[in-house]
């Protein structure tokens, strides 16, 4: 074989401000034109390998290094972090924020401005990189004018414009929506074919990213590789769900029905997937045994009615149109729909941060029109996203407490609360701790433990889990469970799959302002039109459904939901 | 968002938007040292007109930047007021003559000359606070950054403030999206609390702002970093426009002014016009 193009040699790293490495002798060998999947949880180490190779370590992050890692024959730090860059273009995470220039032409150009290559010619690479991302109608364009996986493709081509020999994604897929996840990753395989550079990947989203194949799969675990091998010998073992990896829905409900996972199989794609006939067999004796524990749910009194809602920021456009829906008490629901479609506003209007052109919202009843941001805040409390944008306080403690400060409580009462809350949020042995102590999870149940504090009836949680791995998403959705088994009723904006499937019974479904539909979430999932309208797309088990001739692959995603919850993970 | 950015590109098509950056730049230099060099009132009206027309022309209206002017308009006043206050007889001396209007309290006298003072001290700013809003409104960031470097200034320097530039929306929209989800936990800064106490509710806000401001300065400069930024002493620049016709007519119009300016200014060995000898 070739040499690599990346080797590392018995690596390890130790960042400045850390009391342990981070990687322990890490060997891995990467081959021009191959295609690696780099998988872990986070903390995993799978970032700081990433780092290694484009050089953001040591020449960003300093660090005491122990072994070596040649990128293309060359000793990485010994190297600069420019040259290096000639080798590995890096797609960072964050699509918007490694968006550097104003305009997407702008952005592409960036690398060759930096190499004085002149304007003339700089025009013709942009012209000719953004035409094989497929942009190049949207040279003029602002950033805040593109959709994520538009950003995605900019980001690609201003790292493909210098004709690198490695291409490198740290988590490409954290900030998209499904369906531009699926065309991110045919992007990428589209320039592995046409530029024959080495492919590689850094994500938690297994599935997702064998949405086309990929020729191996390094797995890490606490800054170790415990698994490098190809794909379909990976997914056969055991080794993902041990070291808090999803494996693909299918190959769950597989297992579920009893059959063992063979390399044989073709494990690696839904699509290639070779059963048996038995195997058929079994999948549907397991189907038929499950129908009987779907169980329909019960309706309960009205919480929240949103009536003939419309909302704009102009006049003439209306970013949400006649929206009506009532939620009941005690409910879990999945608001779902592509960026932009209005799922932020309506989360918005229901706190009172945004008043309604027409229509309103009522809870218990009650037309909320005339309430305060802060009366509402009361009744119906809202957590953002980004944990970081909304602690404000140094301690934990001071943190939940805030909220009850604005009113006159006694403080014997407030700290009644305060402790209940915490208890609640399993953070009470860290009450005294500092903020920055904390996990991104635990800062996320921090943020919701402020927002409990003050007893509000729904909960609104935008994007609760966004960019966690498996592990991190169970831990978060699972507290959410706990806190919905208890009474309260929680509305989450999300456009994560899983989430809705295994979490929400119900879904509404939002597109360009408009609401789709609002029914059941393995419904949405099962119906193509809603899941194109939402940026969605359809799961794993409806193909495994039909391969095993279930004509109800809605009946059958509930089945697996059900028999997920029952059991356990 | 729908509400314009404070103090930021607002895209429109104008004769103003279609000059280059570096010609406005060049625009923007000359005048404010023309305005800041003369106390002469007849140069001070006619570059005053001419900033009127100017503003008709990039199509940019008073309610984009009504935010900024009305801070400007609130400085100059204090700035009017302590002038007066600590030098009510200033304009006096530097006119050589006195002619009293009325007398408020003990030394505290208007007279005409102090006013004509005023006057113009009132019209330098006014002539050059619409203009530099105007270059900040009509200069795309990007292209701010490369005229800097074309006038020769580092382009390190040019980048970075064209940067924070180009931020200043970002920033905005997270600042409110950040004291909306404040204000939902009972924090209110609308001005029914005390001084004391909304000053410390805005520390809720700004601290939140302020780390992640820092992650998205991590970030970017990462992303720099990683596509060759700082790798030469030169680079060049994909969205430089060429000097057109028109562009040289204006940075020849604004040189024009500037030497009348200093002729006119200076032609009597004095920078003040004294009407009053």
């Amino acid at each position: 074989m070739a040499t690599p193009i990346i080797s590392f040699q018995d690596y390890g790293f130790q960042y400045m401000a850390q009391a342990e490495p981070t990687l322990h002798h890490i060997n891995l060998d990467i081959y021009p034109g191959e295609k690696v999947l780099i998988a872990g949880t986070s903390g995993s180490g799978k970032s700081t390998i990433g780092n290694c190779i484009n050089g953001l370590i040591p020449f960003a992050y300093s660090g005491e290094k122990t072994g070596k890692l040649l990128v293309d024959g060359k000793e990485a730090d010994k190297s600069s972090i420019f040259e290096l860059s000639q080798t590995v273009g890096t797609v960072l995470q964050d699509t918007d924020g490694q968006f550097i220039g104003l305009t997407v032409g702008e952005d592409i150009a960036f690398a060759v401005e930096n190499d004085c290559i002149p304007q003339n010619e700089m025009k013709q690479m942009v012209d000719k990189v953004a035409k094989l991302v497929d942009i190049e109608h949207h040279l003029e364009y602002a950033p805040h004018e593109l959709s994520g996986g538009q950003k995605q493709r900019v980001s690609l081509a201003g790292v493909m414009v210098e004709e690198v020999k490695v291409l490198l994604f740290d988590e490409p897929l954290a900030n998209l929506d499904p369906a531009a996840g699926r065309m991110t990753i045919e992007l990428i395989d589209t320039v592995h074919e046409q530029t024959g550079a080495a492919i590689i990947i850094i994500e938690h989203r297994l599935e997702d990213v064998l949405w086309r194949s990929m020729d191996r799969i390094v797995l890490m675990n606490e800054g170790k590789i415990i698994a490098d091998m190809p794909t379909a010998k990976l997914l056969a073992g055991n080794f993902l769900l041990e070291h808090g990896i999803r494996e693909p829905l299918y190959l769950t409900a597989l297992r579920y029905a009893g059959i063992e996972i063979d390399e044989k199989m073709h494990p690696e794609h839904v699509d290639h997937l070779m059963l048996t006939d038995t195997q058929k067999e079994m999948v549907q004796r397991w189907y038929q045994k499950q129908k009987a524990y779907i169980r329909s749910r019960e309706e309960t009194e009205e919480l929240l009615r949103v009536e003939n809602l419309d909302f704009g920021y102009t006049t003439q456009k209306r970013t949400l149109q006649d929206v009506n829906f009532t939620i009941h008490k005690g409910e879990m629901v999945s608001i779902v729909g592509r960026n932009g479609a209005g799922k932020s506003t309506l989360a918005k209007l229901i706190c009172g941060f945004e008043q309604p052109v027409s229509g309103a919202i009522y809870l218990e009843g009650r037309n909320l029109s005339g309430d305060t941001i802060k009366e509402r805040a009361a009744r119906i409390g809202y957590v953002m996203q980004n944990p970081n944008q909304m602690i404000s306080k140094p301690m934990i403690w001071d943190e939940v407490e805030m909220a009850l400060l604005q009113g006159n409580m006694p403080e014997e009462e407030r700290k009644k609360r305060v402790e209940e809350t915490l208890k609640v949020c399993g953070l009470y042995p860290f009450r005294n701790w500092p903020v920055s102590a904390l996990s991104f999870g635990q800062k996320k149940r921090v943020t919701i433990a402020s927002i409990l504090v003050q007893r509000p009836q729904v909960i609104i949680l935008d994007e609760p889990t966004a960019g966690q791995d498996y592990h991190h998403y169970t831990e978060i959705m699972e507290f959410l469970k706990e806190l919905n088994e208890r009474g309260y009723t929680i509305l989450m904006i999300t456009h994560d799959m899983h989430l809705m499937l295994e979490y929400t019974p119900r879904a509404i479904v939002f597109s360009e302002g408009k609401m789709l539909a609002d029914t059941t979430a393995a419904h949405v999932l099962n119906d193509p039109e809603l899941v194109q309208a939402a940026n969605l797309k359809e799961t794993s088990l409806y193909t495994l459904s039909m391969a095993c001739g279930i004509d109800e692959p809605q009946v059958f995603t509930e089945c697996f939901i059900t028999y997920e919850q029952k059991e356990g993970r | 968002m729908a509400r314009i950015a404070i103090l930021s590109y607002i895209k429109r098509n104008s004769l103003v938007h279609e000059l280059t950056g570096t010609t406005k730049l060049i625009f923007f230099i000359a005048w404010s040292v023309a305005s800041m060099v003369t106390y002469d009132t007849r140069v001070l009206v006619g570059m005053l007109l001419l900033s009127i027309v100017i503003f008709k022309v990039s199509r940019i209206k008073i309610r984009d930047i009504s935010f900024v002017l009305g801070l400007a308009a609130v400085f100059l006043l204090m700035n009017n007021l302590f002038v007066y206050l600590f030098s009510p007889e200033y304009g006096v001396g530097l006119y050589e003559s006195r002619t009293v209007l009325f007398t408020i309290a003990g030394p505290y006298t208007v007279t005409l000359q102090q006013l004509f003072y005023h006057l113009n001290m009132t019209m330098k700013v006014i002539c050059v606070v619409p203009v530099a809003l105007l270059f900040i409104a009509c200069t795309d960031p990007s292209e701010f950054a490369a005229s800097l470097a074309n006038i020769g200034v580092s382009y390190r320097i040019g980048y970075s403030v064209s940067l924070a530039l180009r931020y200043i929306p970002d920033v905005q929209r997270e600042y409110h999206n950040i004291s909306q989800a404040q204000q939902a936990r009972g924090i209110d800064l609308s001005g029914k609390d005390k001084l004391f106490t909304r000053m410390k509710n805005s520390v809720a806000i700004l601290l939140p702002l302020v780390l992640s401001s820092l992650n998205r300065i991590e970030t970017i400069s990462n992303a720099m970093e990683l596509r060759g930024f700082g790798k030469n002493k030169k680079r060049t620049w994909y969205s430089l426009r060429r000097m057109k016709r028109n562009d040289w007519i204006v940075v020849a119009l604004v040189l024009a002014v500037l030497v009348i300016d200093l002729v006119v200014t200076f032609w009597d060995g004095s920078r003040y016009y004294n009407p009053f000898i």
